[in-house]
Formats: structure tokens, sequence, C-alpha cells
């Protein structure tokens, strides 16, 4: 954890607070998310762990209390896969909405590698599975270059050895000095240092 | 790996959304077929006369090419918020305005300028003047692409809803009227023989307004509908 | 100035200075209505071309101008609420819609009636009743956009965007109708001018179309405070006013 807490923030939030359908959801949550650091977002279904995502990554930016501010573009992974049926997976990474790069072949090629689509990239997306679509999706984590990744549910519909695998990349990404805040049912279990978010109580453990 | 610039990155999502709309070519056709097909229903309700026909025809093919224009304006974004893309799209670095022209544009190239190359035919079938084909081609070329920028307006608004369809039109059709107006009165002013220049100066104000302010509109409506 | 701003943000505020201006606009607004009849139908000259049936532009043509008034202060109240986000200004705007839709409709149904002896006919393709009548459109796509949404903040937000693109939109359509009307305009029908209306007409019409605009604030008061006691109804405040309603 050398990198931990040094520098500004790569993500910083004040004082958040949710009222969704007269609950309460959360109030006065601040955090502050610096490079090399992973948070895990918990709680049951229901807790705002996507709410509070979809605040900390920009998508959702009224109808609740505190600032958040960014000081690097995160990438987002959210339920959606956004997948689209008609393209292969190949052409869905390189025709990527999210502005993100434009990735040469050879280096899509060894993404999908990495996810097990090896063999898949050329066949249109409608013949996939629904966890093969995540899996495309989970790919971008390989080809991106965003410090500060926002991950909900990232394991939802993957095979233990996929987890096992994206929980490796966590790990390593985390290592080189990004930051990754994600949502899981699942305990995570990487090699390094988890900080947890309850939402259960609204208090970070 | 550096982000795209703008202006790549408009290219690639105009190109991107050209592709999907080439992979399923049965969207592409189907508002032709329409607009066929509403065409054929006017000389059965009007009666064959051919002079009456003639008559109707630069108000008939607007009306049409507007009706088409307005039902394929629902799903111009409709299948990127299902999957998910279009919050990608949102959290894009680029500016969220000029990535909706690129699908706007694309939805254009599609469905108003495809209908607008086609209309010679049918307003031969409704017995238009030769004279009057010029102008109407123009017509619709511009004032098809003033229609899909404000059809992008009332699908952002729409988008995250589940019946959009029938609200859509409900939104957006007092807005096409001015087009309709000065593109019918446009193939009009030619079939009488007066000069149609004016109106399709008008028109093409119209259009120059639409590019500058709709696409702000219509960042401004999916911010909102991905927030719903 | 500053402090100001921000109790117009705070909805008890709002709902209390609400009421205290309406225990004084609602008996002004109902005094200039009724006198402001009583004058129009009592006390002006007949028309020599269409006798007593003109008197009902004390009612159409307040009506019209008031619907047209009250779409820009939706769209004004909706982008306030985008660019400064004061969730009272989307109040504003949803108390507008439906006030500025009845008097759309108001607007139109007088014209109707009046156009049954004028010109013979209930509907004409008039230019001015044709934008009104757009007009109604603008104003009905509003109140189903905002329905259509069950989040009510996104609701407010999509119609905010709406209305605002309905106020670029206005003057086009009104210009457009007009040049389109002139352009067909059938020989048989004359439409007077307003510009030629005796002073004597003018100033009850004056009088009523002021008494309009107050009755346009009484109702969208009425209508905010409605809309506020929903909207906060989980709140003490609410809570307190519901017990005092219920003493009572």
């Amino acid at each position: 954890m050398s990198l931990s807490a040094a520098g500004t923030p790569l993500l910083t939030a004040q004082s958040l607070g949710l009222v969704r359908g007269g609950r309460e959801l959360f109030c006065e949550l601040s955090v502050e998310v610096h490079g090399g650091q992973l948070w895990h977002i918990e709680g049951p279904n229901g807790a705002g762990k996507t709410s509070l995502l979809r605040i900390l990554c920009g998508l959702s930016r009224y109808g609740f209390e505190g600032e958040v501010l960014r000081s690097v573009t995160p990438l987002y992974l959210g339920h959606q896969p956004a997948v689209k049926a008609l393209l292969s997976p190949r052409e869905n990474l390189q025709w990527h909405v999210s502005g993100e790069g434009l990735y040469r072949d050879e280096r899509i090629d060894i993404a999908l590698g990495r996810v097990g689509l090896c063999g898949y990239e050329d066949v249109p997306s409608h013949t996939l599975s629904a966890g093969q679509h995540r899996r495309v999706n989970l790919a971008r984590l390989f080809l991106s270059s965003a410090r500060l990744w926002l991950l909900d549910e990232p394991f939802t519909a993957i095979d233990q050895q996929g987890v096992n695998e994206t929980q490796s990349l966590l790990a390593s990404h985390v290592d080189g000095g990004g930051a990754v805040v994600m949502t899981s049912h699942q305990s995570l279990q990487v090699k390094c240092k988890v900080h947890t978010l309850s939402l259960r109580h609204g208090v970070i453990a | 790996m550096s982000a795209p610039h703008t202006g790549q990155f408009c290219v690639l999502l105009l190109r991107r959304q050209l592709l999907l709309a080439m992979r399923r070519p049965i969207d592409i056709a189907n508002p032709l077929l329409f607009f066929t097909m509403v065409i054929v229903l006017f000389p059965l309700g009007l009666g064959p006369a051919p002079d009456k026909l003639a008559s109707f025809a630069p108000g008939v093919l607007w009306i049409t090419a507007l009706l088409s224009n307005l039902l394929t304006s629902d799903a111009v974004f409709r299948s990127d918020f299902d999957d998910g893309s279009l919050e990608q799209l949102i959290l894009a670095p680029q500016p969220l305005f000029l990535s909706a022209l690129a699908y706007i544009s694309a939805h254009w190239l599609t469905t108003g300028l495809l209908l607008a190359l086609l209309s010679p035919v049918f307003a031969l079938m409704l017995n238009l003047p030769g004279s009057a084909l010029i102008t109407l081609v123009v017509s619709l070329l511009l004032g098809t692409a003033v229609l899909s920028l404000l059809g992008g307006i009332g699908a952002a608004l729409t988008v995250g809803l589940k019946r959009g369809g029938m609200l859509i039109s409900l939104l957006i059709l007092p807005l096409y009227m001015p087009v309709l107006i000065f593109g019918s009165a446009a193939v009009q002013a030619a079939v009488t023989g007066a000069p149609s220049g004016p109106y399709l100066a008008i028109l093409g104000a119209m259009l120059s307004l639409a590019i500058a302010l709709a696409p702000l509109a219509i960042a401004a409506g999916l911010r909102i509908s991905i927030d719903a | 100035m500053w402090t100001f701003f921000h109790k117009l943000g705070s909805p008890p505020w709002l709902y209390a200075i609400a009421g205290v201006v309406l225990r004084w606009l609602l008996p002004i607004t109902l005094i200039a209505l009724v006198g402001g009849m009583i004058w129009g139908v009592l006390f002006t000259a007949p028309d020599f071309r269409q006798g007593n049936s003109y008197r009902i532009i004390y009612v159409h043509v307040p009506a019209a101008v008031v619907a047209l008034a009250g779409y820009y202060v939706m769209a004004i109240a909706g982008a306030v609420s985008l660019i400064w986000r004061i969730k009272m200004a989307d109040v504003v705007m949803k108390a507008a819609a439906p006030v500025g839709a009845a008097l759309a409709f108001i607007a139109l149904f007088t014209g109707a009636v009046w156009g049954k002896p004028t010109w013979g006919t209930w509907w004409v393709w008039d230019a001015r009743i044709t934008s009104m009548l757009i007009l109604l459109f603008l104003y009905l796509g509003v109140i189903a956009l905002y329905e259509a949404f069950d989040n009510k903040e996104a609701a407010g937000k999509a119609c905010a965007v709406l209305s605002l693109v309905g106020m670029v939109n206005i003057p086009i359509i009104y210009k457009s109708v007009d040049w389109w009307y002139s352009l067909h305009q059938p020989a048989s029908i004359k439409f007077t001018g307003e510009s030629t209306i005796d002073p004597s007409m003018l100033y009850p019409l004056l009088l009523m179309i002021a008494a309009f605009y107050a009755l346009f604030t009484c109702c969208l008061l009425m209508n905010m405070r409605a809309e506020l006691l929903q909207r906060e109804s989980r709140t003490q405040w609410v809570k307190k006013i519901a017990a005092k309603e219920g003493k009572r």
C-alpha cells in the first residue's frame, strides 16, 4: 500500500445523502478514494449501492445531497453490459461509445483472450450467452487506461474461474496505483487491502 | 492510449450507427415501405382522378414523409438505452451534444435522405408535375433533417419511458408543423410555377437553427432520461 | 437579495407567502373580473357589424393573451429550474401547465362560439385559432410528459427542457401559421383587426386582460400550494398545517 493516501484523491464525495421513496438510504456519507485503494460497497438489496455508484460516476446529477468531485475520468461498468447484439465482440470494443480510445485489433484480441472469449471474436454477439456478454464488457478493463474504476456487480453471471481472474485483475490494477470502487454481493478474495463501505448502517468500516 | 478527439469520436459514432443500421437492413426499409403504403392509401381514399391527386400531392407527400420520420424517431436512442450503451456515451469525455448530433446524422442518412431520393417515384404516381420534382427532393432533404433533429429531442426525453411511442408524437408533432407548412408550400409554389427558392431558404434557416440548438436539448434530455 | 432567492427555495416560506398574496389578490381579481364583465357587456355600444356577439372578446382575447404569456411563465420557470436547480421552479412550472392549457382551451372554445354567428361556422382555420390550437398541443405535451415519468424530479427536468424547446418554437410556429394563412386565405372571410377597435370597447378589454393575468396568478399560486403540500407531505411543516386544518 505504498501509494495510498498520497496526493490528490481521484474521487471525493462530501456528505452524500439520498432519500428514495421517503426512506433515507444513506446520509452524511463522505469518502475519499485515492490511487492504490479498493473500495467495496456492501449492503443488502435496496440499500442504495447502485444509486451510490451512479452518483459517484456522475450519471445521477440531482435528487441527492452533497457533492462529488472527480479528478480523473472514471471507467464505469453498470448492470447492463453495453454490448450490441448486432456486432461481434471485437466490433463491440472497436466501436465502443465510451469514447475512451481507439484500440488496435491486436490489443482487443488479447483482451478478449484474457476474458476467455478466444475464438469468439468474430461471431455475432446475439449468439453469445449473458455471461459472455458480461465478459465482453469486462474486457474493457484490460484495454482501459482509466485510473479509477467504478464497477457495479462485475461478477454477475460470471463463472467461478472468471471471478477469480477478475479479482486478480482488480488487485493488479490497485497495485499499479489505480483505484477501484465496486459493489458486490460476494466477499472479495483479493491480495490487497479492501476498504469496506457498508450501507447497512451508513458507516465506514 | 489517449481518448480520441471530439471530431474523431463523432465520426466513429456516425460510422457505428450506420454499421448497425446496415446489419439490420429491414430497419432502413421499413420507413420507406411505410411511406409507399401510406401514399397508396390516398388515391384509394380520395379517388383516382389525376388532377385532384395532383393538387393534393405536395401536402400528401410531405405529411407522409413527416409520419414515417416520426415513427422512426422513437428508435434513435432506444436500443442504446436498453443495453446500457447510453450510460457509457453520457460518461464519455467528449461533449454529449456533438455525439447526439452524430446519432441524428446517422438517423437522417438512413431515413430522410433515402426518402427524399425515392420521393420522385411516388410524386409521379400522384401525378405531381415533373417541374416540381427537384423542389420536392430539395425540400425533403432540408426538411427531414429538421424533423430528425426535432424528433431526436422527443426521443431523448422519452427514451427512459416504457410507453414512449405515443407520447413522442404528442410532444414533437406541434414542433413539426412549421416544417410541414414551408415544405409543402415550397412544392406547391413549384407546381404553380412560382419561385420556390424563398421557401427552401426558410427551410434552410430552420435547419441551421435546429442544428445549433436541438443537440443541446437532446443532450439535456438524454442526461435526464438516464437519471430517471 | 441572495437571502430572498434562498427563501424562494424553501417550501414552507413559499407556501406561506403564496397564501398572503392570495388573500389580497383573490378578492381583487374577482372584483376586476365581475367589474370588467359588467362594463363590457352592459355599458358598451354594440358593434355596428357584429351586433352584440362581439362581446365575447372580453373573455376570448384575455384568455388567448394570458394563455400565451402562461407558456412563457412555464418555460422561464423551467429554465430557472435547469440552470439554478431551484426545486421550487419545478413547482411553478408544474402548476402553470394546467392553468395555461385551460386558458388556451377557453380561448378556442369562445372563438368557436364567436365564429358561429360571425362566420356561420363553428370552426375556421384562421391563423390565430390555429396557433392557439398548436399552443394547446404544446401545453398538453408538457402535461403528458410530466405524467409519464414515475420519478417526479426527472419529470420536472424533462418538462423544463420541453417547455424551453417550445418557447423557442412558439415565435416560429406563430409566424409560419400567420404566413400559411395569408397564403391560403379564402376571400369570403374578413377578420376585423383589433387595431380598429373603438376606445370605449378597448378600456373594458384592457381591464379584462389585467383581470385574467391576475386570475392566472391566483390559479398558479393555489396550484403551487396544493403541489407543495403533496410533495412535502411527509415533512413536519405540512403535518402541522394538516393538524391545524383538521381542528377547524
